[in-house]
């Protein structure tokens, strides 16, 4: 088989794929899937993705990443629940103060590379967390509760688990296919660069760090609107939203999923929101233990995750076959 | 890239794994019980109040009217979200029929909240907040045991009247920490008496040394502590250790008998508390005490018994009426008088208060207590009326009718 | 006297506590400084070893009846050999990738050790008795001192000033520093590299053990020791700038006593002043107060 008939077979089968799981998510509600899991596990996966543009493909690991997703948790919840915001404005609003948030705590750690930037994202996050205890709006230990879900542009009704799970979806999907252009824009090269070899991307001329700032900022805008949707998907937000586990737990799904994939942070997301949903009440605190576990096995032995292992075993195949 | 597909797809199998599949409750009761298991709350409930609850399906039979009863339990490890996203799974998916809720406040107001959106009942024992009687008041929500307005009344006003005036407050920073401390406050400031400040400290602090300095240096004769469990327990010792016991009264706003044994009387005795129950307070409670303690090795909180209490009482108003529609049990429940070994002459109000005798008690002295348990000795009986929010006092739409 | 309008215990009080709590600073970002300076690992499960040489101290006592002192021996030494532990079996694949992954890594191993501990002790914590030696207080006339809380002052200043010594001053340091920067070159010399390197880890994770037991007494022992902790340390040793032993240790100090005032002043703030101060010191000084840049 030549090369150029089996690159065709490629997209096309790669193109079935993707319809084929997007009709498995659109059934989803139909076929017996709870809908609020779904829901829950699609917003994870937005915030996989966002992590996974400032790690996979631009080569900056933030360790507090936590901290957007929650500040925009809390900041949508309140708007809807105790100024009375429609759910979309609330979520837009949300989605812009991430993205504040993202610049100011940007512009202190861009300054530092590596470890260095990983350790002041955490530090900066923390901190985050704090403000988030003790400020009176967020209802400290307790979270902001009863956040109702409204209706969408003022007509239709979100309460209704099935009309929000399409609402997420469409998101979701949006968000996917965002990242997909994001990275294939002539923008997208230059991180890329960045991320293979920085040094040459300067001497090339490119005003690396704000490449980099604007990554980080594009990043923690759509980790908010994951958690503004999660707020409405669920009705509350709280601490768990910006506690530094979580940051790591979104390390994780990006790592497990695959690195610089599409795909990867996704499946990532699923698997372990699947995971700890199935295992939570039959194992109880054995989940961090088995959280843990998967990270040890993944840096040491599974650094591809599993899409880009895929991906990898496809290239050896396809070497064997040309 | 059969391959692919096969991960896709076990991706979203994987998912579906993940959850429950929808059920009908139809003929099978289910019993939800959220609470703290292995927290700083979990000796005063936990897996005891899971056994309490499980002995009052025993006693009914283990069926009302031929159908099953099952019990749900979960741990929501102090975190709000985890409560309410359990409780709104068992309602969708596992056909939850009424919700017990454990400690802590902040989880039983999230979880009222999603019962009153599936118009479930939702009968909060360990939560103190009175709020879940005033502001966040519902008509699938009822309180069963203590709140912070009878602690306030019982052990606040006791310890005025003693002659403690001048209060500083070290507060869990939380719902129930907040509840207690503005409801004690109100008493001693009705009864002549001042409050001199207070400090907040985060739930499971680890360290009450900073906390205890600023209480000292403000000079007030009585530290009220309006937290519970192992806060309680390591504040009362820091307390110790620092030498503020020298300078300032204790007094213990929540306390159960499982804190007194944890301290042992000699560094308890004298302290006042108000409790809805006392295992060594009558011949039938001694006998439900003895029975729990076969089972857990450990006599009975009072929440223990009230989770008893609920779970019986729960039964039987939906063998009384023949069907677990949630609101035709609520209008049931607030029919029935409470009568069991927990409350006599007991009723739910319309704010969902049920409405009881609560007990001033103090800590015996290690001379007075004759057996392991025997720690406290009943100062006075404070009826139900006088104890909890009065009509005037009520912050709740639902009651002022 | 009062100081700005506090009462001038109230100060005083405070500032005394804000030592006790920089000294466990110091210690913990000593280890992680002297791990990170020569093996280029940001160690986050130092937090961890922390917390399980508390444990051990504990389960020393509650089981085999040893005492804190035994335990200030022992736990050093089991966690030291379960660092050797980690570092010949995961550590070392590691060290010719992205440091990042070291990071991931030890955050896996912080998550086993706290899920495990949790499975088994429950959240509350244990109790661990100030030993009879050092029981009692004394008054300071501003304040209470408990007498352990003086001594863990005085052990943690004679651990890290002890370890300063070692590494800076001594010929042991110096190889060990070297090693850090050419390790081939020391290798041609004929030392073993790579059991200096696993010791290091060791020595590292055997401080942050002592740490634990010198916490044991003050706060409960709890699976959640470590990780409220770990954070905080690492914010003071970007603070104090990664390559400096002595930076940690003065920042970790001076850390505490500016959190005590803090809680002075505004308590409300005190636990988000060393990130505050970390976000300043790094837009003046990227390096840390005392960092040299690698």
């Amino acid at each position: 088989m030549s090369t150029a008939s089996s690159a065709v077979t490629l997209e096309r089968r790669s193109r079935l794929l993707w319809l084929v799981v997007l009709a498995v998510l659109v059934a989803a509600p139909f076929i017996g899937l709870y809908p609020v899991f779904m829901m829950k596990a699609l917003c994870f996966a937005i915030f996989a993705c966002a992590f996974n543009l400032l790690l996979g493909f631009t080569g900056l690991l933030s360790f507090g990443h936590a901290a957007f997703m929650g500040s925009a948790a809390y900041a949508t919840g309140w708007l809807v629940r105790s100024a009375g915001w429609s759910p979309e404005l609330g979520v837009v609003a949300g989605t812009v103060i991430a993205a504040l948030i993202g610049l100011l705590v940007g512009l202190i750690a861009i300054r530092r590379q590596g470890i260095y930037f990983a350790m002041i994202t955490l530090a900066m996050a923390q901190m985050v967390y704090f403000v988030c205890l003790q400020a009176p709006f967020t209802g400290g230990e307790d979270g902001l509760q009863g956040v109702p879900r409204g209706h969408l542009l003022g007509f239709i009704p979100l309460a209704d688990d099935v009309a929000m799970y399409f609402v997420v979806l469409a998101v979701f999907v949006a968000v996917y296919l965002g990242v997909i252009r994001i990275v294939h824009s002539p923008y997208g090269q230059v991180l890329k660069a960045i991320r293979e070899n920085e040094p040459r991307a300067v001497s090339l001329g490119y005003d690396v760090d704000k490449y980099k700032l604007l990554a980080f900022v594009l990043s923690t805008a759509i980790a908010g609107l994951a958690g503004a949707l999660k707020t409405l998907v669920l009705g509350f937000a709280t601490l768990s939203d910006v506690h530094w586990s979580l940051s790591g737990e979104v390390v994780l799904m990006t790592l497990l999923g695959g690195m610089g994939t599409f795909a990867g942070p996704v499946l990532g997301s699923f698997t372990i929101i699947g995971l700890q949903n199935f295992l939570a009440d039959r194992v109880g605190s054995w989940v961090t233990v088995i959280i843990g576990v998967i990270f040890v096995v993944c840096v040491v032995a599974f650094r591809r995750g599993f899409v880009g292992e895929l991906l990898a075993w496809q290239q050896r195949r396809r070497k064997v076959d040309a | 890239m059969e391959l692919k597909t096969l991960a896709a797809g076990c991706a979203v199998a994987f998912a579906s794994i993940g959850t429950a599949h929808a059920q009908f409750s139809g003929d099978v009761i289910r019993i939800g019980f959220i609470t703290d298991m292995g927290g700083l709350y979990s000796d005063i409930d936990g897996q005891g109040g899971a056994e309490a609850i499980r002995m009052a399906i025993a006693d009914m039979g283990g069926n009302v009217n031929g159908k099953k009863i099952e019990l749900l339990t979960a741990d929501h490890q102090n975190k709000a979200d985890v409560a309410a996203a359990k409780a709104r799974e068992w309602f969708d998916t596992q056909g939850m029929d009424m919700l017990i809720g454990g400690t802590n406040s902040g989880t039983s107001l999230a979880m009222a909240k999603v019962a009153a959106e599936k118009k479930k009942p939702f009968i909060a024992v360990g939560a103190g907040t009175s709020a879940l009687t005033n502001e966040q008041c519902s008509p699938y929500t009822i309180h069963w045991a203590y709140d912070t307005v009878a602690l306030a009344k019982g052990t606040g006003g006791a310890v005025v009247r003693a002659g403690g005036k001048s209060w500083y407050f070290l507060t869990a920073d939380y719902a129930f920490g907040q509840s207690l401390q503005n409801d004690t406050a109100n008493v001693v400031k009705a009864s002549g008496g001042s409050v001199a400040g207070s400090v907040k400290h985060p739930l499971s602090a680890s360290d009450f040394s900073s906390f205890l300095l600023q209480a000292q240096s403000s000079k007030a004769q009585i530290l009220g502590l309006a937290n519970a469990g192992g806060d309680t327990i390591n504040a009362i010792k820091a307390a110790n250790e620092f030498g503020v016991t020298k300078s300032m009264k204790l007094a213990g706003l929540l306390m159960f008998i499982n804190d007194v044994h944890s301290l042992g009387l000699k560094n308890t005795q004298g302290m006042y508390l108000t409790d809805s129950w006392y295992w060594n307070r009558d011949a039938e409670s001694r006998a439900w005490g003895r029975k729990f303690f076969d089972k857990v090795k450990r006599m009975p909180s009072s929440l223990q018994a009230a989770d008893y209490s609920v779970a019986l009482n729960y039964l039987q108003a939906v063998k009384a009426i023949g069907t677990d529609d949630g609101d035709k049990v609520m209008a049931q429940l607030k029919k029935t008088k409470v009568n069991d070994v927990f409350a006599k002459n007991g009723y739910v109000r319309d704010d969902g208060r049920m409405v009881h005798d609560m007990y001033l008690m103090q800590v015996k002295t290690p001379a007075q207590s004759t057996e392991p348990w025997d720690y406290y000795n009943v100062v006075e009986t404070i009826k139900g009326d006088a104890a909890f929010t009065t009509k005037a006092e009520s912050k709740c739409a639902l009651w002022k009718q | 006297m009062d100081i700005f309008g506090i009462p001038h215990q109230a100060f005083l009080g405070q500032l005394m506590l804000g030592l006790v709590n920089g000294s466990f600073y110091a210690m913990l970002s000593l280890g992680l400084a002297v791990i990170f300076g020569l093996l280029g690992i940001v160690n986050f499960a130092h937090g961890a070893l922390y917390m399980i040489g508390a444990y051990v101290a504990w389960l020393g006592l509650e089981y085999f009846g040893l005492n804190y002192w035994f335990a200030l021996l022992l736990a050093p030494l089991v966690v030291g050999a379960l660092g050797v532990v980690i570092e010949r079996t995961l550590l070392k694949q590691l060290y010719k990738l992205d440091p990042l992954y070291g990071l991931l890594l030890t955050f896996g191993l912080a998550l086993i050790a706290e899920g495990v501990f949790r499975e088994q002790f429950g959240v509350s914590g244990q109790q661990y008795p100030v030993p009879e030696l050092l029981q009692g207080a004394t008054n300071l006339g501003f304040m209470v001192l408990p007498n352990y809380r003086a001594w863990v002052i005085g052990a943690s200043l004679v651990v890290c000033l002890g370890t300063w010594f070692l590494i800076e001053k001594t010929p042991l340091g110096a190889t060990l520093r070297a090693g850090t920067e050419n390790p081939a070159l020391v290798q041609a010399f004929g030392i073993n590299v790579p059991v200096m390197v696993m010791l290091t880890y060791a020595a590292g994770a055997g401080l942050a053990a002592l740490a634990g037991v010198l916490a044991a007494p003050v706060i409960q022992v709890t699976p959640l020791m470590g990780s409220n902790l770990i954070i905080v340390v690492f914010a003071v040793v970007v603070i104090g700038g990664m390559g400096s032993i002595l930076g940690s240790i003065l920042t970790g100090l001076m850390l505490g006593l500016v959190e005590g005032l803090t809680k002075v002043f505004y308590p409300e703030a005190s636990s988000i002043v060393v990130f505050v101060i970390m976000a300043i010191v790094l837009v003046l000084r990227p390096a840390g107060l005392f960092g040299k840049e690698k």
